[in-house]
């Protein structure tokens, strides 16, 4: 098997060590202490945030009204409505600012 | 073992609640999975290779680092440490959904984290949340579509790779930041959630120009869990909670 291979076999090991071990190790406790559980709820938006935050720094124009569209239509709409407009504000964008 | 789950009473409706919600994210996806195809026979892996490791690792932003290391001929731990580092962020994930899915079957479990993306992550969360079990039927059919149509488009991607026209014009290269602000703003009625997400943005990009990437993603995501850690209990509502 080829070098390439065993990398897709070791990545993906890696990944599902990463799936698991969280649960592993925390359903060791029997109590969860409620900062645990604090911290725990601040999950979804600590690192979803990491995936955009960077991304603002070779934002343009384009990006940047992509991203303000998605969050006022967040007030009202779901997920769906939310990517769809960010994205069509996006790619009408680029034409102009490129 | 999966029979028995979905025979239970409103599991067939479950799982078809689950695969409505997945539409979403099949559509969100999509783009990312031919594009990762077309990436990575371009950087020299086989369209199996790229089949592959789709279908073993399932993890987009992961699976592109891995790739783009590899075009760059960098040591194969340093590649397999790098896909570690990217998807690090769950064992957070697994941390979390691991309160409510406790209840399920032994191989279920096994299965069920096997497919604990982002957006599964937050959509199973989300259900939990709002006081709703998350069993094994919904949580498939939640994840199921989004693997399947993952790998498939990423051996689309790969074959016909070379068709893609300009991916900037198509805004493909920002679809994911869209995406993944748009999961942001959908927690943003969470206790501590402005503090979090200033933290988390302000460290994700302070380690971004410093570290470098992968890592500002795990830096990042410590920074604010540390804070809603760190804040007093009652601050962040769970003792009030009922």
């Amino acid at each position: 098997m080829s070098t390439t291979f065993w990398i897709i076999i070791a990545g993906a090991i890696a990944t599902y060590l990463t799936r698991i071990g969280g649960h592993l190790v925390i359903s060791r406790f029997d109590n969860i202490h409620p900062r645990v559980e604090a911290g725990l709820n601040a999950v979804p938006a600590a690192v979803l945030t990491t995936l955009v935050a960077p991304e603002l720094l070779n934002a343009g124009p384009a990006e940047w009204a992509a991203l303000v569209v998605t969050a006022v239509v967040s007030l009202r709409g779901g997920l769906m409505s939310m990517f769809l407009a960010g994205a069509a504000v996006l790619i009408v964008a680029r034409q102009f600012f490129g | 073992m999966a029979t028995d789950v979905i025979s239970e009473s409103g599991g067939r409706s479950d799982f078809w609640q689950g695969v409505r919600l997945s539409m979403p994210v099949v559509v969100a996806s999509a783009p990312f999975a031919v594009l990762f195809g077309a990436l990575a026979v371009d950087n020299g892996f086989s369209v199996l290779e790229a089949f592959l490791m789709s279908a073993l690792v399932f993890g987009g932003a992961s699976q592109m680092v891995g790739i783009q290391l590899f075009g760059q001929h960098v040591a194969p731990w340093l590649i397999v440490l790098s896909i570690f580092a990217v998807n690090f962020r769950h064992v957070l994930y697994s941390a979390g959904i691991g309160r409510r899915i406790a209840h399920w079957p032994v191989i279920s479990q096994a299965l069920g984290y096997f497919i604990l993306t982002d957006p599964q992550y937050a959509v199973a969360e989300a259900r939990a949340q709002s006081g709703q079990t998350v069993g094994f039927a919904w949580y498939l059919g939640l994840g199921l579509p989004v693997y399947v149509f993952w790998v498939i488009e990423s051996a689309l991607g790969a074959v016909f790779g070379k068709l893609i026209p300009d991916t900037h014009a198509l805004g493909i290269d920002f679809l994911l930041p869209i995406y993944f602000l748009g999961l942001v703003l959908g927690f943003r009625k969470r206790p501590l959630w402005l503090p979090v997400v200033v933290a988390s943005a302000c460290a994700s990009i302070i380690a971004y120009k410093t570290v470098g990437s992968p890592w500002h993603v795990s830096i990042g995501a410590i920074a604010g869990v540390l804070l809603a850690v760190i804040l007093p209990p009652h601050h962040s509502g769970v003792e009030t909670r009922p």
